[in-house]
């Protein structure tokens, strides 16, 4: 296997970059935290932009850091095929960034929602889900006050045609229920890919689901997607 | 040039649900208030040299493009003054 150093990108306010790091090195991936004003390496193999509140979430969660200097670099890295996560705040920024499709915008409750959550694996034929099948229900824990994604119908129609959704909110039983839903996401979409599969972005945490210490970890497979560059 | 204040309002497109806002109506009931609906929005006060208003409108509508508003959920319009 070739050196892998994944990019965990922690902008002021970011508070999931070491779990992130943590999790990739007990698989085995070497990562480091890049300060967003010193740019990405040079042998960046992956990029992670982790979760957190960037820039206190001022204008909207997401808004600032998406149009920082770093995130030129980023979608860079992107388009050039660097297998680039977002992940909570980091999806915000992913969304707000132009990487992927659509925005993700005040809960339906209006409440900040920390828990578990089942998702339904939607399209294992993915870097970020190959370690699933389709249709497996996993479980991973969600904490945000902005997580509804939002998005047209004629965007939505092309995501779902180009098999873009990589996970949706369900019950235990795997159905995509409105009341497990917990953020009002349209069409329960809980994570999405960019314009290619090795851009992907979700508001649940795997990396918060990755260590057995812990407790379950789910989130792993996620996170293999970085194991095979 | 010319001094401008160009005033950017953002607000969600129609259909978008605002789940603030209806909290906001929901406290203004419970404080006794009568109320059919509410809407919010977020206005930018751009102070701004420019040659004309054509152009000062022109720069502010960029901006709002590019940051104030997320096309996928805003719209917005953009207003210019004289200073």
């Amino acid at each position: 296997m070739a050196a892998v150093t994944v990019a965990v990108v922690r902008f002021g306010g970011s508070n999931c970059d070491r779990d992130a790091r943590r999790a990739l090195e007990h698989l085995g991936v070497d990562a480091e935290i890049v300060w967003h004003e010193a740019g990405l390496p040079e042998d960046t193999t992956g990029v992670v932009v982790p979760g957190g509140f960037s820039y206190g979430d001022y204008l909207r969660a997401g808004a600032m850091a998406a149009r920082s200097p770093v995130m030129e670099e980023v979608r860079a890295a992107a388009a050039d095929g660097t297998p680039t996560l977002g992940v909570c705040n980091g999806a915000q920024i992913g969304c707000e960034g132009g990487l992927t499709p659509g925005a993700f915008t005040t809960n339906r409750s209006a409440r900040f929602r920390c828990e578990h959550v089942h998702l339904r694996v939607e399209n294992a034929d993915t870097p970020w889900t190959a370690a699933y099948d389709d249709g497996e229900i996993i479980e991973l824990p969600i904490a945000h006050g902005e997580g509804r994604f939002e998005i047209d119908d004629d965007r939505l129609r092309r995501l779902r045609a180009e098999d873009r959704v990589l996970f949706r909110y369900c019950d235990a039983g795997g159905e995509t229920t409105a009341a497990a839903n917990p953020n009002g996401s349209t069409d329960n979409v809980a994570g999405v890919l960019g314009e290619t599969d090795t851009v992907a972005v979700l508001m649940p945490h795997p990396e918060r689901a990755a260590l057995p210490d812990i407790g379950p970890t789910d989130g792993q497979g996620v996170l293999r997607a970085f194991e095979f560059e | 040039m010319t001094a401008y204040t160009a005033t950017v309002t953002v607000r969600l497109k129609r259909g978008v649900l605002d789940p603030e806002a209806e909290t906001t109506r929901r406290a203004l009931e419970r404080l006794g208030f009568e109320i059919e609906d509410l809407r919010s929005a977020d206005r930018f006060e751009l102070d701004l040299e420019a040659d004309d208003a054509a152009a000062a409108e022109t720069r502010a509508t960029e901006m709002a493009e590019r940051l104030l508003a997320n096309p996928t959920i805003h719209d917005y319009d953009v207003e210019v003054a004289e200073a």
